[in-house]
């Protein structure tokens, strides 16, 4: 068996520029293949690093379901209320249950005015919110309790090409919204989410007083006391709310989502785009293979004396068909691990890249397992391919073949 | 052959026909009614100018081909119906083969393109590398086993050629035309190698057009003439006698 290898490995070195041409379909196909594989995680964490979801334990109530536009819980008929919250909060199962707000604001800076987001933060219960988020300052510190007309910005206010002010904002700089004005205590670091990296956290009571929107709250965070009790907080709360706000099941004008229920969705779009990939890597896969009959069939023409000279002495039909099916196997083989190196590489480069936009801790994913079966596949694709042209390399004729 | 071997009757042609395109307009017979046996120890040469079958009959006798009618018998046994693998396992132990164009595999080193029929009749790697050096040695090639044959002169290929000829100890050399690609001085070195593989107690098989090399080496002639056998003659006590004749 080794043997074959070795001759295999003689002939494919010996034939140069052609069999590296052969090469590159399959190559091109499992570099794709691997690189999207590795790529996964990195673009996994990108997208979930996007929406901001980062606690396991925490689960989003808000009412009328998602909405098209605008901020969360806006164009809703029916919205939620800061006593909903309480309520939900002596749920057995439920740790914590945080309304919050987050409002459309006009935000005025060195004589520019741009439209934001404000968010709220309950002004007992900031820590809650700082932790569930994992937010932390960049620059100056976060809101306390007793901080008066004090805001927490998202890192792209700092940002002059970002925040739409042509002005980068400093911690201490003053900035008026809605006509107040407000000192700038902290700004966050990079989260990599679109929302919160635009942000202006403030009081609740403050945001209240420009927004006033009093008891009405756009959505309410849960923290659920252990992970165990995800399904169940979630169903006391559906089944809660449903009383208060007295629809049937089934008919919910509000909608409570786990992270998990979020991670489905991002996991089936990501699901869809690999899908796309995976047949473009196979179209390439198959182009090569094509490629390897091809230089196959012109290597056995080509190589008609040699076969010839081999079946003179001594090599039955079947060691020939193996030793031109091994050696169509090899430059699957070869074609493979290259795209296997090389996938690895743009995985490794293009995770840190990402990490590197949007500020993710993400690492390239690379299964061992996937690997060996990514080279087992190359090289059986490349077998297969090569069987034709073996099968007729090893019923040449003798007395022809060695005539050449 | 001295009178106390015995006598090991290795190759028997019977009646043997290769025709070519049978039963068509353009039908070539391009042998005939072949006798022929080859006993162990002999050096035997199959003589005839180009066209007189002498290329089928070697092919014959190397089991590269069937007949079309007849029998090929090696070692006694029917090998006309053999299938080709069969044929070529038994080829590969039992015959070597040297060409007229030397015919190495290009993509093989002189040591390689020694051991590679030892490869595929099951011998261990250690000792096909020390068998092909043993045998490069032999001939004179012991700083050219790495070389590949585009890198050797024609001598030094045919030389490998025959050292390859020998990687599974075979009963009987076949040599087409061995010195008709070589100058004089190259083809007298092989044909010197043949002589003392002979006394060695090979079977050596000739195919050759030059009468002169006939006659000076072997010492059972037969004469091919359009796919028929003409004469065989026989060196006895250094003399040439007529033993059959058409």
């Amino acid at each position: 068996m080794k043997e074959y290898f070795l001759l295999a490995f003689k002939n494919i070195r010996k034939r140069g520029v052609r069999s590296w041409l052969t090469l590159l379909g399959i190559f091109i196909g499992v570099l794709t293949v691997v690189s999207l594989i590795s790529l996964g995680n990195g673009l996994r964490e990108g997208v979930i690093s996007q929406f901001g979801i980062s606690s396991t334990k925490l689960i989003t109530v808000q009412a009328g379901g998602l909405t098209a536009y605008g901020p969360p819980g806006t164009w809703v008929s029916n919205p939620l209320t800061k006593q909903d919250a309480e309520a939900i909060e002596k749920l057995d199962s439920v740790e914590i249950a945080i309304p919050r707000n987050i409002e459309t604001v006009q935000v005025k800076f060195k004589g520019k005015t741009i439209t934001s987001l404000a968010a709220s933060l309950p002004r007992e219960r900031m820590d809650f919110v700082y932790e569930t988020l994992e937010l932390n300052a960049k620059h100056g510190r976060l809101l306390e309790k007793g901080d008066s007309r004090k805001v927490l910005l998202g890192s792209d206010f700092r940002d002059k090409t970002k925040n739409g002010f042509g002005k980068s904002i400093s911690v201490g700089d003053k900035i008026s919204i809605e006509g107040k004005e407000f000192r700038v205590a902290g700004i966050l670091e990079k989260k990599g989410s679109f929302i919160i990296d635009r942000i202006i956290f403030m009081p609740d009571e403050e945001l209240n007083d420009i927004k006033n929107y009093r008891d009405k709250v756009n959505l309410i965070a849960v923290r659920v006391k252990s992970k165990d009790l995800m399904d169940r907080a979630k169903e006391d709360i559906e089944k809660l709310l449903r009383e208060r706000r007295d629809v049937k099941k089934g008919e919910e004008d509000f909608e409570v989502s786990t992270p998990q229920a979020i991670l489905e969705t991002v996991d089936n779009v990501l699901k869809g785009i690999q899908i796309f990939i995976v047949i473009i890597a196979l179209i390439s896969i198959v182009v090569g293979s094509i490629g390897i009959i091809n230089t196959m069939t012109v290597s056995v023409l080509e190589r008609k004396k040699d076969i010839g000279i081999m079946k003179a002495v001594g090599l039955t039909n079947k060691n020939i068909f193996y030793l031109f099916f091994v050696e169509a196997g090899l430059l699957g083989l070869i074609g493979g691990l290259l795209g296997v190196v090389f996938g690895m590489i743009v995985g490794y480069f293009g995770t840190a890249a990402i990490n590197k936009i949007i500020g993710s801790s993400a690492t390239p994913e690379i299964s061992w397992i996937v690997v060996i079966l990514t080279l087992i596949g190359s090289f059986f694709i490349g077998s297969l391919a090569g069987t034709i042209p073996a099968i007729r390399a090893a019923k040449q004729n003798p007395v022809e073949a060695l005539r050449g | 052959m001295s009178e106390k071997e015995k006598v090991r009757e290795l190759i028997r042609l019977e009646r043997v026909y290769k025709i070519y395109r049978a039963g068509q307009e353009n039908e070539v017979r391009a042998l005939q009614n072949i006798n022929l046996k080859i006993i162990g120890g002999e050096f035997v040469a199959i003589m005839g100018p180009s066209g007189s079958g002498k290329s089928t009959c070697m092919n014959l006798i190397g089991s590269l081909d069937i007949p079309t009618k007849g029998k090929v018998f090696l070692e006694n046994k029917d090998i006309s119906k053999l299938a080709e693998s069969e044929l070529a396992l038994l080829r590969g132990k039992k015959i070597g083969f040297i060409f007229q164009q030397f015919n190495l595999i290009p993509n093989l080193t002189a040591l390689e393109n020694v051991t590679l029929p030892m490869i595929f009749q099951g011998v261990e790697e250690y000792e096909r590398i020390e068998r092909g050096k043993e045998l490069l040695k032999k001939f004179g090639l012991a700083d050219r086993m790495y070389h590949y044959p585009a890198q050797l002169s024609g001598g030094e290929q045919q030389r490998v050629a025959i050292a390859r000829a020998l990687a599974n100890n075979p009963d009987i050399i076949l040599a087409d035309e061995p010195t008709g690609n070589l100058d004089s001085i190259n083809g007298e070195i092989i044909l010197s190698f043949l002589d003392a593989l002979h006394k060695e107690g090979k079977t050596i098989v000739m195919i050759t057009h030059d009468q002169n090399l006939a006659l000076r080496h072997a010492e059972i002639i037969y004469w091919l003439k359009d796919g028929k056998i003409e004469k065989v003659t026989k060196k006895y006590r250094n003399k040439w006698i007529t033993l059959r004749r058409r």
